[in-house]
Parts: C-alpha cells; structure tokens; sequence
C-alpha cells in the first residue's frame, strides 16, 4: 500500500494530526519515566537485609535512668528469656528498618584526611549477632573477646564485621580483612565480611548507600541497653512480641514501652517501603488513566473522520476497493500518527527523565525503556482505531451513487 | 446574546451525550488529579506565620573548628554561643528552641506512664509566634531566669489526660519532677513545625517528618536542663563527645536561636551583632571561622531545608502533564463536535452572523463543558484529598479542601477549556457557508 495519498490525506487534517502526535509525545514521555520510577522504587524494596527478618523482633524501652541501665539490661534479659517460644534475646542499638543509633562519618586514616563515608554502626551484645543470622563470607564471626565494653556509641578500639558493599567502598580490588578505619579516635579493624546488612531508616548518601553498615561485637552496658533482640519461630513471633511487651509491665514497671518501634522486622520493613508503595500506586493509576484518556482521544478523532469521509470511503469501495483494504488504509494512517508522535515522544521522554535526574536524583532512564514505549503506544492507537476502523470498512459501495 | 448562546450550547451537549461525557470525563478527570496534588503542595508550601514571618529570623554562627570545605555555619548552635546571643536581648523577641523526650506521669489520672515529647524554649516563644492559649497563659522571663516548674500543655495532651477539661493548676510529674500547668494550649498545628525545622538538606527529599504535631509539653529552657538532665540529644557533634562530659560543654550542637526583627534597620544591626560575636569569639580562641555568620529569614530557612517531601513535588509535576493530555484530548474531540456541525454554522453565516459571532458561541459551549467538568474535577478532587488524608504520612491530617483552592479548581477547570476552546472556535468561525449549504 502507497503511502503517498495517505500522508496526502494527514497534510489536509493538519490540526488533528498534530494534536494526536502531541498527545502520544506526552504519553510516551509520562509512560516511560513513570514506569522507570515504578521499577526503581519496587527495586530498592526489594533490598536484602541480610537478616532473618521473619524470626526477629524488637523491643523498645525509654524513660528510665541512665544509671539504672545495667540493672535494667538484666532484669528484662532473664525475664524475656523465660517467655515460652523465645529461642533468644539479646542486646542490640538498632535493626534495619528500624530508627537509626549508630551513624557516623569514618575517614581511612588517624588523622582525619581521607574521608571514608557516612555509615551505621550496629552495636550488639552476646548472642545478637547469632540471632541476627548474618551471613559471614570472608573472616570469622565474631569471638567471645571480641565483645569490649562501651563509653560512647561504639567501643574505643574493636575488631568489626563490614558488609561486601562497604568494603568494595572502602578498599576497591583489595581483600579488606585486617583493614582499619577511624571514627577520630575510635579505631576498628576489619575481622570479617558479611554479604548483605541493611542501614536501619535510611540514612546519607542515598538508595546505593544501603547496605553501607558496620557490626561491631560490645557489652551491653549504660551506653548499650534499651533495645533488646527478640528471636523466635516464624509462627510464634507475633505471641512472643506480645508476651515480651505485657511481660515489662511487670519486669521494669518504670520504663514505657515504645510500642511503635517495637515490632517484628518484618513489619518495620513494610512500614518503611509504605510510601514507595503509595508511590507505585499511584503511578500506575495515573499510567492507566493516560493510557485511557489517550486511547478515547483516538476514538473521539477517528470516528469523526470517518463520519466526515464517508462518501470518499463509499466512492473507494465502489471502484473496488475491499473491506479489508479500508480497514488497512486508516490503520496504517493510525500507525503513520502515532509513529510521528512517538519520535517526538522519545526527545520528550529523555528531556523529563533530564530534569528528574536532576531534581528527585533518578538514575538515568536506560535505553530499552523507549522501544518498550513505543510498543505499547503502537498497540493503543491500533486498538482504539479498530471500532472505528471496522465502522469505515462497514460502509457500503451504494453510499457513492447516493446524493443525500 | 449570552443566554441565546447558552441555549445553544446546551442544547447542544445534550444532542450528542455520548461525546459531551467524554468529554466532560476528560477535563474531570484532568482537573481531579491536579487540584488534588496541588491542594497538598499548597498545604505544604504555605507561610507558617502569615503576616510575621517576614520579621521573623534564624541566626546562625560557626562554633565547628574543624576545617571543611564546606564551611557552612552548622544548622543549629553550641550551648554558649546561643545563651551569649540569647542573654544580649539584642532583638525586639528571641526565643531558645530545643526538644526532648521524658516520661510523663499524671497523678490522678488512671494511665500508665508515657513518653512525651517537651519543646524547651523561653517566654517569648508564644507571643512570637503567636501561639493561641484556651486556658492560662505563658510563663514570663522571671520565670527563665528563676528556673521555674512550670509547664504550658498541649490541646492534645490535654484532651488525652484530663478530657479537654481547664487543667491549669493540676500538676504533673515529668520524670522526678513534679510541675505545675499554667496554661493549655488551644490546637495548634503550623504547617510545617517551622520552628524544629533543621537539617532538611540532608533528608533526600524524605521530609515528612517536619509537619508533625507539636511537642506535648512545652517547658522554660533553663528548667528542662535541670529536669531532664543527660537525656538531650545533639543535633550533630564535629568531634565525638566524651562520656560523663555534659551536653552544655560537649563540642556538639542541639539549640536554634529564633529572633523577631521588626524593621529593616534592626535586622541590618543584628547581623552586625553576630558578626561581632564571632569575631570576638574568634579573637578569644573559641572559634576558628568568624566569617560564615548567616541570618536567613522564616521563609529562607524553610526554602534552605526543603521542606516540602519531594514527592508531593513530583507528583504535582505528573498530574500537570496529565492535565496537558487531557488538555489536547479536548481540543481535538472540541475540533470533531464543531466541524461536525458545519452544515448549521453554515446556515448561521448565511443568515448575518459573523466570524465573532460564531468564535464566541463556540467558546460559550467549551466553556460550559468547562464548568460541568469542574464540577466533576472538584468531587474527584474531594475523593483524591480523602485518598491522601488515608496515607499514613505526618501531614495526612492537614489536607482539606480550603476556599482558595474550591474556587481554584473552577477557575483552572473554565480556563483550561477556554484554551482548549480557542482553536477549534477559530477553525468553527472560518466555515465556508457556501460550500456549507450546497453539499449535504
């Protein structure tokens, strides 16, 4: 089929033509960065945190003296422990997801010049670092001497555990065990690597800084208490949590329980992708609603054409042409339409996807996201211009002998 | 001419219902999602203290003597240089501004012990930001300087603890101590907590947290040190701090100093003020910049820490781009409904209308679709906002539709289908009635 008495056709509709392009240029560029934020955001929830999140819990207790603390520490310890399901309890600052306790700048040298980053720091007593169930996969776990005793956020001198993100940071190509850095005076050296131990709340630096954390082996003390590790079977988790928290009432009548960040890890996850969710959500509300106003849009303009050509399509069908002949002709007008506005769609989606990055830091939109756009667009426009279409193909050849 | 118009125009709509929903859909819909994300942007982005926020300042000085390349005065001050500048009452009001958490106890009152946020600050907080009192008042300088127990209440906490009822006199037991309430306030909800905002530079975007209810108990600065001693934490530290040293001597920085300037002259001396203090400083070995002193205004200080989350950003960005499709969506179904009534129009001209004639005819009936459409954007609108309000996020409780943005969405509704309207009418108006009447 020519397509010279189609674009023949287009050149005398100018103004549809051209909104039509127009509109498919603008849903190309909203499709593409709006589906590309969608699989970043759903991306970064799907980050490992390295722990058993659906054996763990945490418990919170605030309000008491800081002088009370050691006392504190033991009385909940043996208490929690004789609730019945709980497979271990332990000391610990922090957990991922959780709120942040730990973090600091580290620089690679003891006087402070090269500045290393912005990380956590996870402090955990006896028994958190089973617990956890980190996977170690370089060194060794931490040693029961290697639990120093704390007088600030983290003990002066420490062997640490890092994760591989932080030691491909760090010390890029080079095997970091035995490494040191330095938080000003305190000084860690590096006795093992983990595989994955998520920040807990986020943190400096961003999505890629994620997995930017530190565990250092302490003793539970005035510096550690408060936040205690709760471990137990999947199934009973949620009982225990329960039980520990009636249970404080009892073992530590003074301090409050901070009952919103006591919970099971696996909720605080779910508590801290909840915005990225509603995120998604509603992208894909509004992807769909473009993808539906767009859609009628064609409908709404072809049906107008081929009302106002009925009698060119009559004249065609008398010559000769067949059904299957019209049905193509405006089905390749469509494609020709669309195909215009998706080129110019393209320039639009990387001018927005230009001033996200430099907005709301979105990586930069690769490449494969366009064809899938334009695919999905050539789709749209071949099925909103079907009903009109086949309405077209529907006229009769006796339309043309007719003068009314 | 504008009724006989109208009657046109409705009559019709109504011969084409099809396409007149369509169309009416369109703009709803257009106009639903971004009145929706605008409404929470204009929530969000709005002048805490309308009127006063033009006199009102953040001063800021550098104690940090580590040299970075940054050298940007730190986001809030050290205890000495904020109580040096608070103490010389330099400004017409300055108010200290720092929070913690303490147990709270209410004798008398049948609940177990909680843990309550306590904004500690000084006298003339409330008169300077024109906080509203139900019951009692604030407490004076007397009693900053006497280091009085005396504590002004939320409305919240008030309704959580005594039913709303006038609980000034009643005492309350903040960890070992025990306070007197001398006064409640009525609700209160800056949009955003202006007055904690620090450090929102850093937060990526994720600065929901700033809109916030405020503190439950608000309590004079000197008295909370002594009450709630050790249990302050710093907003940052340049050096990590010594364990046993206190947080007033430690090189850290927890306290904001607000000051109210009320005309030009005296904000050109107070800058002048700090400037002098960190040279001083500076000549006394306290501090090594003295030349980073900075004083930006409420509204700047806002700005600097970006307040606004940056989602709510982007997503006003998406529904105005949705707009725009639905924008060009009308304009071409707009172009369909005009030429396909040619044979009329043709019939108008012969008969003495003009060009302007026809062009505003056409612009009344996009018009009317306009309205119609608005009243379809302005309930679905009311469903967006009630969508947000269900989002577990800090600000969820503030957004409701406001007057401005009701008539707003009329106005952004009539006008978009004018623009809409102007190029169709054009090509309606230019109709060859000729050709119009002879062909069928």
């Amino acid at each position: 089929m020519t397509l010279q008495p189609i674009l023949a056709a287009l050149r005398r509709h100018r103004l549809a033509t051209v909104l039509i392009a127009m509109e498919i240029a603008l849903a190309c560029a909203v499709l593409c960065n709006a589906s590309f934020l969608i699989a970043t955001r759903w991306r970064q929830s799907q980050v490992h945190s390295g722990v058993d999140e659906s054996s763990l819990a945490v418990l919170k207790l605030e309000g008491y003296e800081p002088a009370e603390a050691v006392d504190l520490n033991a009385r909940v310890l043996s208490g929690l422990r004789s609730i019945p399901g709980t497979q271990s309890v332990s000391v610990i600052n922090a957990v991922p997801f959780g709120e942040h306790a730990g973090t600091a700048g580290i620089t690679l040298d003891a006087a402070g010049q090269h500045f290393g980053g912005v990380v956590d720091f996870y402090t955990g007593g006896p028994g958190s670092f089973q617990a956890l169930g980190l996977q170690v996969i370089a060194g060794r776990a931490p040693q029961p001497d290697d639990y120093q005793p704390m007088h600030s956020f983290v003990p002066d001198s420490a062997t640490v555990l890092v994760t591989r993100a932080l030691a491909d940071h760090l010390w890029p190509g080079a095997n970091p065990l035995g490494r040191q850095f330095w938080v000003d005076k305190f000084h860690f050296r590096v006795g093992g690597v983990l595989a994955d131990l998520a920040r807990p709340d986020g943190g400096e630096g961003g999505p890629t800084t994620i997995q930017w954390s530190v565990f250092v082996p302490a003793q539970p003390g005035a510096q550690l208490s408060g936040v205690y590790l709760l471990r137990a079977d999947p199934a009973q988790l949620p009982r225990v949590l329960r039980d520990a928290r009636d249970a404080i009432a009892k073992i530590a009548p003074d301090a409050v329980v901070d009952v919103q960040a006591s919970q099971t890890i696996s909720r605080l996850r779910q508590r801290y992708f909840r915005q990225d969710r509603a995120m998604a959500g509603m992208l894909l509300g509004v992807i769909a609603s473009l993808l539906l106003v767009t859609a009628l849009g064609i409908v709404g303009l072809a049906s107008f054409w081929v009302q106002q050509r009925t009698r060119s399509i009559g004249i065609r069908r008398a010559v000769g042409a067949t059904r299957s002949d019209i049905l193509h002709y405006f089905q390749t007008e469509n494609f020709l339409i669309v195909t215009g506005g998706i080129a110019l769609g393209m320039l639009l989606a990387f001018g927005l996807n230009l001033f996200l990055m430099k907005h709301y830091e979105l990586p930069r939109l690769p490449l494969f996201y366009l064809p899938i756009g334009a695919i999905v667009l050539w789709l749209l426009g071949q099925l909103a211009v079907l009903g009109p279409a086949l309405r077209a193909a529907a006229v009769p050849p006796v339309v043309a002998t007719r003068s009314v | 001419m504008f009724a006989y118009y109208l009657d046109m125009a409705l009559r019709s709509l109504k011969r084409n219902k099809v396409l007149t929903a369509l169309m009416v859909l369109a703009i709803a819909v257009g106009i639903g999602a971004s009145m929706t994300t605008l409404t929470v942007t204009h929530l969000l982005s709005g002048d805490p203290l309308p009127g006063r926020s033009a006199q009102i300042f953040y001063p800021q000085v550098d104690p940090d003597p580590t040299s970075g390349k940054q050298h940007q005065p730190l986001d809030m001050m050290d205890y000495r240089s904020a109580m040096d500048l608070w103490a010389a009452h330099r400004a017409d009001r300055q108010a200290l501004v720092t929070s913690s958490a303490l147990r709270l106890v209410a004798p008398g009152v049948n609940r177990p012990p909680l843990m309550a946020q306590m904004l500690s600050t000084t006298a003339d907080f409330f008169p300077m930001f024109e906080v509203p009192f139900q019951y009692g008042a604030g407490w004076t300088a007397r009693d900053d300087a006497d280091r009085a127990r005396v504590v002004v209440i939320s409305a919240a906490l008030n309704l959580k603890l005594f039913g709303g009822a006038n609980s000034v006199g009643r005492t309350l037991h903040l960890k070992d101590t025990d306070v007197r309430i001398i006064g409640v306030l009525a609700p209160w909800r800056p949009s955003p907590q202006f007055y904690d905002v620090a450090g929102g530079r850093f937060a990526d975007g994720d600065t929901a947290g700033f809109y916030a209810k405020p503190e439950d108990i608000f309590a004079p600065f000197s008295s909370s040190l002594e009450i709630n001693d050790g249990a302050f934490n710093a907003f940052t530290c340049w050096s990590p701090p010594d364990p046993g040293v206190k947080l007033q001597d430690a090189p850290c920085v927890w306290v904001a100093l607000w000051v109210q300037l009320t005309n030009p002259a005296k904000v050109a001396g107070y800058a002048r003020f700090i400037a002098d203090y960190a040279a001083q400083q500076k000549a006394l070995g306290r501090f090594v910049h003295a030349d980073d002193t900075r004083m930006f205004s409420l509204m700047q200080w806002l700005d600097f820490n970006r307040v606004v989350p940056s989602d709510v950003t982007l997503q006003s960005w998406l529904a105005l781009a949705f707009l725009m499709i639905c924008l060009f969506n009308m304009v071409g179904l707009l172009l369909a409904k005009f030429l396909r009534r040619s044979g009329e129009i043709g019939v108008r001209r012969a008969l003495g209308a003009t060009h302007g004639a026809i062009f505003a005819q056409c612009l009344v009936e996009a018009g009317l679709i306009g309205l119609l459409g608005g009243i379809g954007g302005w309930l679905l609108t009311l469903l967006g906002l009630w969508l947000v309000r269900r989002q577990p996020v800090e600000y969820a409780d503030l957004v409701h539709l406001d007057a401005a943005m009701f008539l707003l969405t009329f106005v952004l509704a009539i006008a978009a289908s004018l623009l809409a309207g102007v190029l169709p009418a054009l090509r309606a108006s230019r109709v060859a009635p000729g050709v119009q009447l002879k062909s069928n």
